[in-house]
């Protein structure tokens, strides 16, 4: 089986032809969207992060974003002052052997200045993109990020497992599925551990749920719990941990696991990898992006909108409902396993269809929408919250 | 009408209704399989598709989600009540 995308120098292919315009640190965001009102067709990505303690973070996942197969053209819009600068991210994409230029505000002259001249490289890059041709391409170069967000009591009966139908396909076909937010996997790690290829992927899986585990007691302190779920959990028919999570991980199928990668980074495997992270919806699409995949698959039950920028993403409605309150925002709708006479396997199939169409050039609602969503993940302690000043009488 | 029920996977012995199921009613599994309700099954909540005894695991998603803590007969709603973990 085939798509039809862009190839690359160092061998991937995108699904997508962008030129993207960044910023190295949030100081140098106007100037990024000053270039992208004067030249439309570029797509501009900004964020918060850059400086401070973040250069790591930073780095890696605008790296990692840089290098992903979609991008066909990098401009990075520098401040100059920055823990992050511009040069280092131009070094870390520098591999793929695509363009990328990057411009300095306080060596070009400021703000304006920096925006004319990034403006005329990017007209140019735009101009080049131009000569990529869609070539066929196999499915063992095609990397999918599986997530979900906004979920119901439908999305482990429905959306999700004909996610993992989809997953199951295309790793039969040879590519690669990257499953994310480890604070919903909390309570399978048995079943997870026996799916590892071998031990130091078992190791690690647990590692990263003992994380997520640790991370969600965090977030959700403390909580009257019955057999790790919550009272609500349990009006709506979960009965354990382990059904609860295996509704979230269910879109995983049913492969070997064959590695575990931390946030941002590039899979060293095809087939399902697991990527370190949790369940912020477009933190969590930034590390998978991050890692190369060209398409992402996100389920939800309540109607989360959003895109990630440069990546298409599959909306699957998990109920009707959803789907007929915000057409204009869901791709699919496996809300018909319940109303209809689909199959989860049914479902499945027109996903991964549609999934081959998508890697093909046909654009996803969220892509319609602009909604080119981008975050990098918030880590480490940064101040106290509003809460504890006040506790504090601060 | 019809009430459904949703299986995840060909091994699982419980299947989740996807509207409530009142009590005598009969639930069709999209596999073609048939159970009859032995009481109200609440929306989300498993009915049993086959006896399973005392000990034995409650499979869903083809997993072993939690035990029965007694026997339980096909129709049967199954949670906490009839489980331990």
């Amino acid at each position: 089986m085939y798509f039809y995308g862009y190839a690359r120098e160092n061998g991937s292919y995108g699904v997508r032809n962008h030129v993207v315009v960044m910023s190295s640190v949030i100081c140098a965001n106007g100037v990024v969207e000053e270039i992208a009102r004067q030249v439309p067709g570029v797509l501009p990505i900004t964020h918060y992060h850059g400086c401070d303690s973040t250069r790591e973070i930073t780095l890696r996942t605008l790296g990692g974003i840089g290098r992903n197969p979609n991008i066909a053209a990098l401009l990075i819009i520098g401040l100059g002052c920055e823990v992050c600068p511009a040069s280092d991210i131009a070094e870390a994409v520098a591999p793929t052997a695509k363009q990328i230029e990057y411009l300095v505000t306080q060596d070009e002259g400021g703000s304006s200045e920096t925006a004319r001249k990034g403006a005329d490289i990017a007209r140019q890059m735009l101009q080049d993109a131009q000569q990529e041709k869609r070539v066929e391409a196999s499915l063992q170069h095609l990397m999918v990020g599986v997530e979900c967000g906004g979920s119901d009591a439908f999305s482990g009966i429905t959306a999700n497992p004909a996610v993992g139908v989809v997953t199951d396909r295309l790793i039969a076909e040879g590519g690669t599925i990257i499953m994310s937010e480890i604070t919903e996997m909390v309570g399978t790690t048995h079943l997870l551990k026996r799916r590892a290829a071998n031990h130091e992927v078992a190791k690690k899986i647990e590692a990263y749920i003992n994380l997520g585990k640790e991370a969600e007691d965090w977030a959700t302190g403390p909580q009257l719990l019955t057999r790790g779920i919550a009272p609500g959990n349990i009006e709506g028919g979960l009965t354990s941990l382990v059904e609860k999570s295996l509704g979230a991980i269910c879109k995983g199928g049913t492969t070997t696991i064959n590695e575990c990668i931390p946030y941002a980074m590039k899979p060293n495997t095809k087939g399902l990898v697991i990527m370190e992270g949790d369940g912020s919806d477009i933190e969590s699409m930034a590390g998978i992006a991050a890692g190369g995949a060209q398409v992402i698959i996100f389920t939800t039950g309540r109607g989360q909108i959003s895109g990630f920028a440069g990546v298409p993403v599959i909306k699957v409605s998990s109920n009707s409902t959803i789907y007929k309150n915000m057409k204009g925002d869901i791709d699919v709708d496996a809300g018909t396993i319940i109303d209809g006479d689909k199959t989860i396997g049914g479902v499945g199939e027109e996903i991964f269809e549609l999934m081959l169409k998508v890697a093909s050039g046909e654009l996803t609602r969220p892509e319609i929408n602009k909604q080119n969503n981008f975050a990098i993940r918030q880590e480490g302690f940064h101040w106290p919250s509003l809460r504890e000043m006040v506790e504090r009488g601060l | 009408m019809e009430y459904k029920a949703i299986k995840t996977s060909p091994r699982d012995n419980v299947a989740v209704a996807v509207q409530a199921i009142p009590e005598g009613k009969t639930v069709t599994i999209p596999d073609g399989n048939e159970v009859v309700a032995n009481e109200l099954i609440p929306l989300g909540h498993k009915i049993a598709l086959m006896a399973i005894a005392k000990g034995a695991g409650i499979i869903r998603y083809g997993e072993v989600i939690c035990t029965a803590s007694e026997d339980i007969k096909p129709g049967d709603c199954v949670h906490i009540h009839n489980t331990i973990e």
